[in-house]
């Protein structure tokens, strides 16, 4: 089977003017300057192969040309070199209802936007109930379409584009729009695609979406491929990209150590010297899975024996948000009297969270006088392996009884497990 | 299996127009209700333009400065119509990609469609128009020149092809020169008056003799040949016979108005007007095949 898209060598150029004389007048005015020009790659040298059947994501943030791209696959733009080999009709979810006019009636725009997208007269009459039907208009079908609410521009827009009937779907982020019962409905609409061995490929920024939804995934970084392959680790490249933290999660980042409040300079010193992560995973692996378990090991130094020493961890999200903060204390541990060098740990049998970057503060105080406190130096990264979404590993299970016709003679419903 | 690469051969180029044939309809009919759909007259408008000009210019010409057609109105609706179908068409075409910004930069289709479905709108006014005339000219048992009569398709062949060859190029251009379209307009209005359509051809063209260069030029104007034929066939009248002549001077009992060209010298000015429509339409192409990879990046 030859695959849906065969993405061969293309790049893309833009040409940015730095004056953009946009009329004939200012081009007269401004005749005999140089006009300066300079070539932006949008893309370089993509190679990509889409199988059929696969729902692919096109992962990247803002300006990494995922968008360019996706236009290229839907024809709306030419490479400036290479090819694209598509097999079978697409349909671009770009922009839901693009090239309605609100003049005209419902009716009139579902033949009219379905010829854009290439639907002859009579394909279209034949999916005409089924398109309305979809977008719930049945009463409303022969009004203009400027007296639509924005929530059924968009149902109409979704309702024709994916009654195109396309082999290959293309959707950039729209299923991000609507209410919620019709995001779902767009979520199931493609999920059927998928079930019928459709292509997909989905342009996105938002993680979850791509985790959710896609099989495959590439990674775009200014105009460049950095990665292809599981939706997951996908995800996990691009949150390196987006935060543009190359620091490798796990490892103890080269980030001089200091501390913020100090102690009274006359009294004891006590410091974290060091801090190392251990995660017995697989050695050459930067980051953590779901689940996995994880140790904080701190090294001190104190200038001279202190009594009563607790140590202090503080987990954070990526939006500084406290996920959990702990002391030795508060863990039960009571340490009498702390002196000279050594180490303590943190010990987390199964981390429960789930996708992201996640940083810490650590810290030794004692009764009344905070020794060291250093903020969120640290970091760690954890790539969920599974579709579930959120920062919390809820170990949770699926429980199905008396739900339907198709139970056993104990009225139990077979349900697959995966 | 589609390909999409920087360039495609104008025979891929064509196979794909042909394919989306239906969207040019399409886009003719919107174009058609869009401006119709929320006014009181509806198709009557199309009639009122023309009409305007009827009674602006008879006032003007014949009153005023007593030029002294006969049959004024039929004079001038026989030249002005085609104009007003290349006039419109070319206005519509120039501005169509920008117009249509919306949907080009959403979704993919072959972007020649957008000035062919304008010009296909102004032949759609203009059929309209024409009818109504061709009813008055039966109510008036006007007598039209039937040996002239096949020359009238041609003639609209003629005109079509040069708005779409036109209509193409200065689109494209106008995606990056935004200001192509009001320098239209106002080529346009020159253009007009540089068109044999109010005044007779023969003013001019009864001063070969003397300015054989400038008369040559005027006669280039590729516009005129297709004016002049429809005037020749519809007016169907080589000459004023009515007494007295106007202030204009030219033009009294005998005067010439069109030049007595048989058939053939008609024909072969139309050909004149198809073959430089056919270049500008293949420089229209590659125009389009040149840049319209990026019309969704520069709108």
């Amino acid at each position: 089977m030859p695959p849906a898209i065969q993405v061969a060598g293309v790049s893309k150029r833009f040409r940015l003017s730095h004056e953009t004389y946009h009329s004939l007048k200012e081009r007269v005015v401004h005749f005999g300057r140089t006009m300066s020009s300079e070539d932006f790659w949008a893309l370089r040298d993509i190679e990509l192969t889409i199988a059929q059947g696969e729902t692919y994501g096109l992962l990247g943030h803002n300006g990494s040309g995922k968008s360019t791209l996706l236009k290229l696959i839907g024809g709306i733009l030419a490479p400036t070199s290479g090819e694209i080999r598509v097999a079978g009709r697409i349909a671009a979810l770009l922009e839901l209802g693009a090239g309605f006019h609100p003049e005209l009636t419902g009716r009139e725009n579902i033949f009219m936007n379905g010829s854009i997208l290439g639907l002859s007269r009579r394909e279209i009459e034949r999916r005409f109930d089924e398109i309305v039907g979809f977008a719930e208009l049945e009463q409303f079908i022969d009004m203009q379409v400027r007296n639509y609410s924005s929530g059924m521009y968009v149902r109409l827009g979704f309702a024709v584009a994916v009654n195109v009937d396309p082999d290959i779907l293309l959707v950039d982020e729209v299923l991000a729009v609507g209410d919620e019962s019709f995001q779902r409905k767009c979520l199931d609409r493609v999920r059927q695609f998928q079930r019928e061995g459709r292509t997909i490929v989905v342009v996105s920024h938002g993680a979850d979406l791509i985790r959710q939804v896609c099989n495959r995934a590439a990674v775009l970084d200014h105009g460049q491929l950095v990665f292809v392959g599981k939706a997951g680790e996908a995800v996990r490249v691009m949150r390196r990209h987006v935060l543009g933290d190359d620091a490798d999660g796990g490892e103890v980042p080269e980030v001089p150590i200091k501390s913020r409040v100090k102690a009274g300079p006359d009294g004891p010193q006590v410091k974290v010297t060091n801090v190392v992560l251990d995660h017995p995973g697989v050695p050459d692996r930067r980051y953590l899975l779901a689940g996995e378990p994880l140790t904080i090991r701190l090294q001190y130094r104190a200038s001279e024996p202190v009594a009563d020493a607790e140590f202090v961890v503080t987990l954070y999200d990526a939006e500084n948000r406290v996920l959990y903060a702990a002391d030795s204390g508060v863990l039960g541990v009571a340490i009498p009297r702390l002196a000279d060098e050594g180490e303590v740990a943190f010990v987390i049998d199964h981390l429960p969270l789930l996708d992201g970057r996640y940083t810490f503060s650590v810290g030794v105080r004692g009764p009344g006088v905070l020794y060291d406190w250093q903020e969120r130096q640290y970091s760690f990264e954890v790539m969920n392996p599974g579709s579930v979404l959120g920062y919390v590993d809820v170990a949770m299970r699926f429980e199905a009884r008396d739900v339907g016709a198709a139970g056993d003679a104990e009225g139990r419903a077979v349900v697959d497990a995966e | 299996m589609r390909v999409v690469r920087a360039h495609r051969t104008l025979r891929e180029r064509v196979a794909d127009m042909w394919e989306y044939r239906e969207l040019l309809v399409g886009l003719i009919r919107k174009d058609l209700k869009v401006r119709y759909k929320s006014s009181a007259l509806g198709f009557a408008w199309s009639l009122v333009n023309p009409l305007l000009y009827l009674v602006i210019f008879y006032v003007a010409f014949q009153v005023v400065l007593k030029a002294g057609i006969p049959q004024f109105p039929i004079w001038l609706l026989s030249g002005l119509l085609v104009w007003n179908l290349f006039s419109v068409g070319l206005t519509a075409a120039t501005g169509s990609v920008t117009a249509n910004a919306e949907i080009v930069k959403k979704v993919a289709f072959p972007r020649e469609i957008l000035p062919l479905a304008a010009v296909g709108a102004a032949l759609v006014h203009f059929l309209l128009q024409a009818s109504v005339l061709a009813v008055a000219l039966l109510a008036y048992r006007h007598d039209v020149a039937w040996g002239y009569l096949p020359l009238l398709p041609l003639g609209l062949f003629a005109v079509l092809v040069f708005a779409a060859g036109l209509g193409m190029l200065l689109a494209a251009i106008n995606v990056r020169l935004r200001d192509t379209e009001h320098f239209v307009e106002l080529a346009l209005l020159a253009w007009f008056w540089f068109t044999p359509i109010i005044y007779p051809y023969m003013t001019v063209g009864n001063q070969r003799a003397e300015n054989g260069f400038l008369v040559g030029l005027y006669t280039a104007n590729p516009i005129t040949p297709i004016v002049v034929t429809f005037q020749r066939t519809i007016y169907n009248r080589l000459e004023s016979s009515s007494p007295g002549g106007g202030r204009l001077g030219e033009i009294g009992a005998g005067t010439e108005l069109l030049p007595g060209w048989g058939v053939e010298a008609y024909l072969l000015l139309l050909l004149y007007t198809i073959t430089l429509g056919v270049i500008l339409l293949f420089i229209g192409l590659w125009a389009f095949a040149r840049y319209e990879g990026d019309f969704a990046e520069e709108l």
